[in-house]
């Protein structure tokens, strides 16, 4: 199929909204568009952040999530409390690929889950004794934690328990940091205020720590990486290259991240913002706060490294420039190879989005480099902020879809026919079973990792092992096939 | 015969526990099977009939044994003057944790441990001041009571509650059976009280079921932890509270009330001269302004 006009793309909005009654069709309007780069505010063209619509199926987490699942639980040497009833932090123990580094149970607590496990009397009775005593047990069972997060799941907001008294106590107590987190699942639209309300309690429980502090020696060239959950490794391959340029990596937020490099993140030159949407606020605040200007970059795909290295760079001395260029030629021979093997297989193949926070728009750069195009990019919890940096990376006439609807993705997809869909769990065995070639974009599909230049080369292996799977020419049973094989085949491929 | 179950409603320290327990124990005289059942997290509808100071409530002891489902009816149903049977769901101290789960979990609890057997001629729920959550309408939801009283007085907010009690009855009888049963005048002896609660009877579409008189004698009961029919069965007050307890039995006016709005509500205030007419001149106006104008 050929790149669609905008009066297409157009068309095709109004067909998929037209199952819709009324009330739905007019929400649902607001959240779909036509992509024009003429346009310098998304808001003109787009409707974000607002209450998903009852029975639309959308795949959106809470506010929790936000917290717990994304900003907070990746800190490996705190431990993270799910504060409430089991099921939260059970099901979403581990469920994130965000590595690692040390021995868990003994220093760092990644994969485990601490929940104060409520019960009716604690409903009734009120949970901050509970939580005393829970808090109590984790320093006696693993003391070498640098600290406690309280992670308040929907009951703590309901019963009004007062966590931050206990917060206070117990870390005055144990000499600790001690964090209450107002992350209750029903608050806000979807996990963003969730990752909001996660930073407004680093801001308050922990950033200032060190404030007056002047023990630790710095440098002039000492940054942060913000907005990395290490999601199979992703940090690391982009912690390195930064030091390759001859900057310090003094925090990484929080993939991989400490206690120690939050509190010390102050004292950076620059924070290097990459999942803007999660992190926007602490890097504000500590503009505000500390002077400390920050930045967003890009490390998928080749193009968009270089990019990000030489911008980086700018904001350093001529050394660091001098470094930076010598960083991207050390690598070009090997992704230059890259592109060599993997665009031949990929080139012109179309790619549909559906992502969370920054890779609905981060990643087009990396498919582009391989000569892909992706035709319709849409994101679960954006703001409009996310669709202004969006509209400049996605291509005219691409289709832009808000907190799409079950029903809405299948149809644009079985319109436009992509040939790849990046998306998530959740959406993966619907597409696949349509016969649509399927990669998780949040997990990488227990791949990765897909930043810097080591990611590249696992992205673009990745994309071919699916794109050009053989299990896509046997999608029709062999009793099925008729005598003119061809044509069924191509029949199922397109159901 | 079926349990006829009746939920007791009214402003916070309007007498609902003295009256329901006094009117319960001439129930029982007249050879009722009753159960009390406390929905307060106070704890302190069954004391009367227990001579106790409060009873064990099943939060309470629930919480103690780790969860309700390790305790036994018989941990926390007593049985007190004439056979009566009392539990307290309990709750929380004031300002912890959720006292409208504590009533929910504590009915749920009785009922899955066959509390109501077929014995029982009444169940009489004695529910916090305020329907302030989902938790204390819990005894007026689906199989539970169906006919409800209203405890109250020839007093402005009195009023005013039993209008905002009578809205929410009006919520669940539409999906249920639950009906409004009658306003108990519980006096305090303001002028023409009887008459003012009448009419605001009548307005709501119920009757006054009975006017039980100021007396001293239930103090004196109380401070000794009895009802009146039992501390002084000869008491004229004993004789009121019988007589409530068979216009109860004898109730047949189960009626969904039709709540009346504020500005009524505020006439029929005035006309029985608790409240003036609104003088527009003075809203807002401290004292000190008044004195300068």
């Amino acid at each position: 199929m050929t790149a669609m006009t905008r009066e297409e793309t157009q068309a095709l909005i109004q067909e998929v909204l037209e199952a819709y009654p009324d009330k739905a069709k007019k929400d649902r309007a607001k959240h779909l568009a036509v992509n024009d780069q003429s346009i310098e505010q998304s808001k003109k063209c787009i409707t974000s952040n607002r209450k998903s619509l009852p029975g639309v199926m959308t795949v959106r987490g809470c506010a929790y999530a936000g917290s717990k699942g994304v900003v907070w639980g990746p800190i490996k040497d705190m431990i993270h409390i799910s504060h409430g009833p089991v099921g939260c932090g059970q099901y979403s123990r581990a469920g994130r690929r965000n590595y690692y580094i040390g021995h868990t149970g003994v220093n760092t607590f990644g994969t485990m889950n601490f929940t104060s496990d409520f019960q009716e009397k604690d409903i009734v009775f009120g949970g901050d004794k509970k939580l005393a005593k829970l808090i109590d047990e984790i320093e006696g069972l693993f003391p070498l934690s640098k600290g406690i997060t309280i992670q308040s799941e929907c009951p703590i907001g309901l019963i009004g328990d007062d966590i931050e008294a206990v917060s206070k106590k117990k870390g005055k107590e144990l000499e600790k940091p001690i964090v209450p987190v107002r992350c209750e699942g029903f608050r806000g639209v979807s996990q963003s205020l969730g990752h909001h309300i996660a930073n407004d309690a680093i801001r308050d429980w922990v950033i200032g720590n060190r404030d007056g502090d002047e023990s630790f020696p710095t440098t002039p060239y000492d940054v942060a990486i913000i907005g990395d959950y290490n999601i199979g490794g992703d940090a690391w391959a982009s912690r390195i290259l930064l030091e390759e340029m001859g900057l310090r990596v003094v925090a990484q937020w929080s993939g991989d991240g400490t206690l120690a490099e939050m509190e010390l993140t102050p004292k950076v030159k620059l924070n290097l913002i990459h999942c803007y949407r999660s992190m926007n606020y602490i890097s504000r605040h500590m503009e505000e706060k500390y002077g400390i200007p920050w930045m967003e970059y890009n490390f998928f795909g080749p193009t968009k490294i270089a990019e990000s290295l030489r911008k980086i760079a700018a904001f350093f001395d001529e050394t660091i420039q001098a470094n930076a260029e010598k960083v991207i030629a050390k690598y070009e021979a090997e992704y230059q190879a890259i592109v060599a093997k993997y665009r031949p297989r990929l080139e012109g193949k179309r790619v549909m989005l559906y992502v969370g926070g920054l890779r609905p728009r981060h990643v087009i750069g990396a498919y582009e480099d391989l000569g892909m195009e992706v035709v319709g990019t849409g994101y679960e919890f954006a703001h409009n902020d996310d669709y202004d940096r969006t509209i400049k990376d996605m291509g005219n006439a691409t289709l832009l879809y808000d907190d799409v609807t079950g029903y809405e993705f299948e149809e644009f997809v079985k319109k436009i026919k992509p040939d790849l869909i990046g998306s998530g769990i959740k959406e993966k065995y619907i597409f696949q079973k349509m016969g649509v070639p399927f990669r998780q974009m949040h997990s990488w599909d227990y791949s990765g990792p897909y930043h810097g230049y080591d990611g590249f080369a696992i992205f673009a292996r990745d994309m071919d092992m699916t794109i050009n799977n053989p299990c896509w020419k046997s999608m029709q049973a062999p009793w099925l096939k008729s005598a003119e094989g061809g044509e069924a085949e191509k029949l199922a491929a397109s159901a | 015969m079926a349990i006829r179950q009746c939920a007791i409603y009214g402003k916070g320290g309007i007498g609902k526990s003295t009256t329901t327990q006094n009117l319960v124990a001439g129930l029982a005289e007249l050879g009722k099977k009753v159960m009390i059942v406390g929905c307060d997290p106070k704890a302190d509808s069954t004391r009367l009939i227990l001579h106790a100071k409060a009873q064990n409530s099943i939060m309470e002891m629930a919480a103690e044994a780790g969860s309700v489902e390790d305790l036994e009816l018989e941990d926390v149903l007593k049985v007190g003057y004439r056979d009566i049977k009392c539990v307290e769901s309990g709750g929380p101290e004031p300002g912890v944790g959720c006292a409208g789960r504590g009533v929910i979990t504590a009915i749920n609890f009785l009922e899955e441990e066959g509390a109501y057997t077929d014995d029982l001629d009444f169940v009489f729920y004695d529910v916090l001041g305020d329907v302030v959550c989902g938790g204390f309408a819990m005894p007026i939801r689906e199989n539970k009571a169906q006919e409800i009283y209203i405890v109250c007085s020839g007093e402005m907010m009195a009023m005013y509650a039993a209008n905002n009690i009578a809205k929410g009855i009006v919520k669940y009888a539409s999906s249920g059976s639950v009906r409004l049963a009658g306003l108990i005048c519980n006096s305090r002896n303001t002028a023409r009280e009887d008459e003012l609660i009448m009419e605001l009877a009548r307005q709501l579409g119920t009757q006054m079921i009975h006017f039980v008189p100021r007396d001293n004698v239930v103090q004196r009961a109380e401070i000794r932890r009895m009802t009146v029919i039992e501390y002084d069965p000869k008491a004229k007050q004993a004789q009121e509270y019988r007589d409530l307890a068979s216009k109860i039995i004898n109730n047949k006016m189960f009626v969904i009330p039709k709540p009346i709005t504020m500005e009524a509500l505020e006439d029929l205030l005035m006309e029985f001269g608790l409240m003036d007419g609104e003088d527009e001149s003075i809203i807002g106006k401290t004292a000190e302004e008044e004195v300068a104008a």
